[in-house]
């Protein structure tokens, strides 16, 4: 049964995900890949629609892959499952525990999870680079590298690195967004 | 959204409507969610304690899940108890729930269009940019410490080498082994130090 499936699955992504929604997208794309639920390239297409619209990343993917898998009885199935672990977390702490961060075991344990976290945010970067800019999937698989992705993705980090410099911060993911569309249509499509 | 009608109280409805609000306009995930409670809980309504609204930041980091989800949850408990934390977890995703349903039933007609194809060509590849900016960002303000360094690079290797050598690669076991081995760490110099834990 699909819904049951989904929100078990959501359950357990939303038990296990520190580090809010970029950490949590290696482990959906895990899961969304392993069950061919989505192609790669939807799935990445879908990141950025998740980061230009509102609310929280983590329940904007559940809902839609909940939705491309069982409507929006699916849709609903997989958000409260990748809600509910949360809720009840930080319920228990609100109303029980409040000083649960005190614990050295805690502490302990969040220790080894913060550079797992990182890595994963990093390695999923890689492997997407990989992908996007050099047609390398697996060592099998050959090489084919998009030179328009590669000038895209120098592009980018020009102008982040200009925004760091001149304004002290970052810009805007929608900013990018509608950046690397704009040079998509240009590179691509002209 | 019956159950706040039994309590009747008004916090729980200007509660919902604040969260609803929030949920509707907050680009950019979980940080631009944290700042915006703290401008209408904090600093508008007064209705959380600014050192309590950092103890909560700080729970809401080390727990699971989205930080919008557990922040949500959080003030909304320390609003008005256990249906406080219900209708502002809803709320805030209620506006997401709602918008992306509604895409997903265009996107794919959308995506077909020649035109928005290559636009997403381009995008794509921001996508890979914003996620390594966000793991950099990360890397940057973690402590270079040994069992940091060593825990990255082998989670890392593995990650990408699973992926080039097509074998399967589980992040979740990935989380819990590192718990796991910090937990290990810290044992072994609680025994070793006596008390001196290094931190």
């Amino acid at each position: 049964m699909i819904y049951l499936k989904l929100f078990l699955t959501f359950f357990e992504i939303g038990a296990v995900s520190f580090g809010g929604g970029y950490g949590m997208i290696s482990l959906i794309r895990e899961i969304v890949l392993a069950n061919a639920w989505m192609t790669e390239n939807d799935f990445v297409n879908f990141i950025a629609v998740a980061e230009s619209t509102p609310g929280p990343i983590a329940v904007n993917m559940a809902t839609f892959i909940g939705t491309s898998q069982g409507g929006v009885l699916g849709a609903l199935a997989a958000t409260l499952g990748v809600v509910l672990p949360s809720f009840i977390i930080i319920l228990l702490i609100a109303a029980l525990i409040g000083n649960l961060l005190k614990f050295a075991g805690v502490q302990a344990f969040l220790s080894g999870v913060r550079p797992c976290i990182v890595a994963l945010i990093l390695g999923t970067a890689v492997t997407l680079g990989l992908g996007t800019l050099f047609g390398l999937e697996t060592l099998g698989g050959g090489l084919a590298a998009d030179g328009k992705a590669i000038a895209i993705f120098v592009l980018l980090c020009g102008v982040g690195f200009v925004f760091k410099r001149l304004l002290k911060k970052s810009p805007s993911p929608i900013l990018m967004i509608l950046l690397s569309a704009g040079l998509g249509v240009l590179l691509y499509g002209i | 959204m019956k159950r706040e009608k039994k309590r009747g109280e008004k916090p729980l409805w200007t509660l919902f409507f604040s969260m609803l609000k929030i949920g509707l306009f907050t680009f950019g995930g979980g940080y631009a969610m944290l700042a915006l409670f703290e401008a209408e809980f904090v600093a508008r309504k007064k209705w959380v304690a600014k050192d309590e609204f950092l103890d909560m930041v700080a729970i809401a980091e080390s727990t699971p899940g989205p930080l919008a989800i557990n922040g949500a949850t959080y003030i909304g408990y320390k609003v008005a108890g256990v249906f406080g934390s219900l209708a502002a977890t809803a709320a805030v995703c209620i506006p997401s729930f709602v918008i992306i349903s509604i895409i997903s039933l265009f996107f794919d007609r959308f995506l077909a269009l020649p035109y928005v194809a290559y636009a997403f060509q381009g995008i794509r590849v921001c996508v890979v940019w914003l996620i390594l900016s966000a793991g950099l960002k990360l890397f940057c303000a973690l402590k270079k410490n040994a069992l940091n360094v060593v825990l990255l690079v082998t989670v890392l290797g593995s990650m990408i080498g699973c992926s080039l050598f097509a074998v399967d690669f589980s992040s979740i076991l990935a989380i819990l082994l590192c718990g796991a081995v910090g937990l290990s760490v810290c044992l072994l110099s609680r025994l070793r130090g006596k008390g001196g834990a290094k931190k």
